[in-house]
Order: structure tokens, then sequence, then C-alpha cells
């Protein structure tokens, strides 16, 4: 049976990680390679990197940064943020990243899916969508949550989906950063909507959380940065209690 | 002189994640698509990800497809196809209109979420999954039932020989995600990107060419 994945997440800025860690043995928290390699050896099923400063420098630094990453790791990893265009998407392949992760640069001109999938397949084309709800209207917000788009979730993910996108890595805003659970009502509307895998993203706080969004919120993958950076869930213990649970886990 | 794996590179996959995980265990490959190296190769490993007719179009731009025929058809080379590199050992898929390279018998198809299916499953299916046995090889030496390894397809393989089925897997229903016949093997899934029982694949892969070396 196929496993539900655990995948952290972390923050780039010119080729560093942001937020602290506090992991023992770590020698230096801002290097994002010595991060992930801890992470792999942790059970983690997937690295998301998310170059948050992307957009306003140059394209070399993560270029350079997927090189690294590609050769020390050997689980599959995603490189987001600042993707513009289907140029820069190509250089990251060519360096060794197995998806991207395209965001507002999608919104802006969704085609850009379809010339991604047409030219190297939907498995590298991970659609992320930032939505925030007011009721249960869930609309799409573009460049980190800063400008509010027209597009609502749902539609924004089908759309996506007909494109040929492979998945979808949804983050509920209202949730982000709070730790209080993921929005597992919505995230299992969307997985019941699509035939594409969804991943997670916001919320997460505890064990239970991770739990919850596999079972009631039907998600395939959760993401998740603090709770893990910090130490909070080790990635072992979190697979042990899942699999307690009769969540099938890679362990 | 350790053995030379070549890993083919006709612009279908990331060819560099390959060549780690194979330089990290200890092997000798090289990525090419020269057939001079293919003439001197001890096995062949065919990568791929993307679509079925743009790999099989861009296997016969490179123009390997003929010395390949005669190392691996006649001169039993060991052969592993990753991926789209396993699909495009049969002979057709619903994917495309292309021929494929017809090596193994069967076709590929796409993932049904219909009457086979239940509950209904996520294409692409992406992620950790396990392999059932079917019968022993020595690709599957220190391998148990519980290894899991990386999936990510919308298409798999059908009606293929029986005896050519090393292992399946299950997502909704039962697929061949391991095929074998002599000298040729194909993995459904990323041996490359699936950490240490991807590392144990290769192991194995380079045991079966250090033997079919000496024998």
């Amino acid at each position: 049976m196929l496993a539900k994945r655990i995948i952290p997440c972390l923050d780039i800025r010119e080729g560093r990680t942001v937020k602290g860690v506090n992991f023992v043995g770590i020698r230096d928290a801002g290097d994002p390679i010595e991060l992930a390699c801890r992470y792999v050896e942790e059970g983690a099923d997937e690295l998301v990197f998310l170059d948050i400063t992307a957009s306003h420098e140059g394209r070399k630094t993560r270029v350079d940064l997927v090189k690294l990453i590609a050769k020390e790791i050997n689980i599959p990893f995603t490189i987001g943020g600042g993707i513009n265009d289907y140029r820069d998407a190509e250089l990251l392949l060519a360096a060794g990243a197995d998806k991207i992760c395209i965001n507002s640069a999608a919104v802006k001109n969704p085609v850009l899916i379809n010339q991604l999938v047409n030219a190297y397949g939907s498995q590298f084309v991970v659609l992320a969508i930032d939505a925030s709800a007011s009721g249960n209207d869930w609309q799409v917000y573009i460049h980190g949550g800063r400008i509010k788009h027209t597009k609502n979730l749902f539609e924004w993910a089908l759309e996506g989906q007909d494109r040929g996108c492979g998945e979808i890595l949804f983050t509920s805003m209202n949730h982000d950063g709070t730790k209080g659970g993921y929005v597992c009502d919505t995230l299992r509307k969307l997985s019941d909507l699509l035939h594409i895998p969804i991943i997670a993203s916001g919320g997460a706080g505890t064990m239970d959380h991770f739990l919850e969004v596999f079972k009631w919120g039907k998600s395939d993958a959760a993401l998740a940065a603090s709770v893990f950076h910090y130490g909070e869930i080790p990635i072992p213990q979190l697979k042990l209690f899942l699999r307690k649970n009769n969540v099938s886990v890679r362990i | 002189m350790e053995e030379l794996i070549v890993i083919l590179d006709y612009g279908m996959g990331n060819t560099g994640s390959m060549l780690n995980m194979i330089s990290y265990v200890g092997g000798n490959a090289m990525i090419s698509k020269d057939p001079e190296d293919i003439y001197l190769a001890d096995a062949v490993i065919l990568p791929g990800v993307g679509a079925f007719d743009n790999g099989i179009s861009k296997l016969s731009t490179s123009g390997v497809i003929e010395i390949l025929r005669k190392r691996v058809l006649q001169q039993k080379l060991p052969f592993l196809g990753v991926c789209l590199g396993m699909q495009l050992l049969f002979e057709k898929s619903e994917e495309g209109t292309e021929r494929g390279l017809g090596w193994l018998k069967g076709e590929v198809v796409r993932f049904s979420n219909g009457e086979f299916s239940n509950p209904s499953i996520k294409i692409p299916h992406m992620g950790w999954n396990t392999i059932n046995h079917e019968r022993d090889n020595a690709l599957l030496c220190g391998l148990d039932d519980n290894s899991r390894f990386y999936f990510v397809h919308s298409y798999h393989v059908s009606c293929v020989e029986g005896s050519d089925i090393l292992a399946t897997t299950a997502h909704g229903y039962s697929f061949p995600s391991i095929v074998q016949r002599e000298n040729i093997i194909g993995v459904q899934f990323h041996p490359e990107k699936s950490h240490s029982f991807g590392m144990q694949i290769f192991r194995n892969f380079m045991e079966i060419v250090r033997c079919s070396k000496h024998e």
C-alpha cells in the first residue's frame, strides 16, 4: 500500500536556511545540505526547498544549491519560490531537481503549467496554492500571500489538474504558523474533487494533527517546517505514532 | 578493473542522480550516448521520465537503438530500464502512438480508476510503495515485501508474460513493478531516489553484471 508522505520544508535565502534550527548534532543550522541530509536519515519521504527571496535575486545561487542537493540526497526533492518562467524551471531540472513548485507565475500565466508538463511530464510540476478563507469562500493569494487574486481555490486546483500538474500543494494562510492543526475539512473536499495527490500545508503543531490530516483530511502528504526544525516532532516518532494508528507510512 | 555501466543519455531524465547513486555504492558508471561506449560497456541503464512517444523518438534520434539491439538481444548484455526506460521495453503504450522497443511482450496502459479499483486511487501513483516478490532473482537479494521504493507514474505495464514478472505492486489493483527476462530487467520505480533500498537494487544489479562478465 502506498505510504502517506511526511515532507519537511526548508526556507532558503541566498543559499542558506532561514528560521533557526535546534537539532542536536547540527553544526551549522544555516547549511541546507546538512539539514537536508539529517532529515533524509530521519526518514523524511521528500523534501521541499522554498527559496523565499528568489524573486528578487539571481538564478545562479538557486541553481548552484540544487546541484549540491542533488549530489547529496537520494530521495525526491522539490524546489520552489520565485520560479517565474519556463527557463527558470528548465535550469533547475538540468541541475537535478525532481520537481518544481510554481505558484504566482502559474496564476498569472496558467499556460506555463501546460508547457512544463508537455516538456517534462506532470511528475515534474507541483502547483502550489496559497489561499485564505472568509466564510466558505477560499480566495487565492499570490506573491507570498501579499496580493489577493480573483481565483477561487477549488476552481484553480481543478484547472491546474486539467492543465496537467502532478500534485497540488495547498497552504491555508489562515492556519499557517498557528500550530492549531491543518484545515482538514477543506483538504478533504479538495481531495474528493481531484484525482491528483494533495500535499497539505499550514497548521502542523502536534502528531495528532498529522493523523487527522491523513485520516479525515484525506491528504496524500503533509508538509511542515517549524515542528521539524525545532525538534518538536521527531520524524521517527511521528511515523511510529502514525503506524500505530493504522496510517501506512515508510519506516 | 571495475565493470563499466553506461547510463544512456538520450535527453529523458535525471541521469545525474543515477550516476551519484552508483558511485555511492562503489560502482563505475558513465553517462553517455556514444555507441562506442555502449560497445565497451558491461551493462547499460536506460533511465527516463516523461512521455512514451517523446522517449522512443529521442532514443531513436540518439542513434543507439541498433547497437543496443546487438549488445542486449544478441550478446545478452545486462540491461536495466528504469520507469519510462522500463515501459519503452514493451510493444506499445496507451500514452502514445509510437511503437516501443518490443523486447518484452506486453503493453503500457493508464492507471484505471474504474471497476477494478476500490477505493478510488490518486493518479499519478506517487510516493513510496512496497513490492511483492513473484519469484526469486538476484536483483531482489536482501529486499523483502516491506521494502519501499519511490514511484511516480500514471501508466503501468500490462498483459506481461507471467514468467517475466519478478514483482508486483498494489495501487488500487496489482501491476508489474519489476520485470525480468534473461539479461533484461525493468523497474517501474526510481531506485536512484529510493534511499537505502534503492542502493540495494544497484548493488544487486552490479553483482549481476559482475557474474555475467565472468561467466
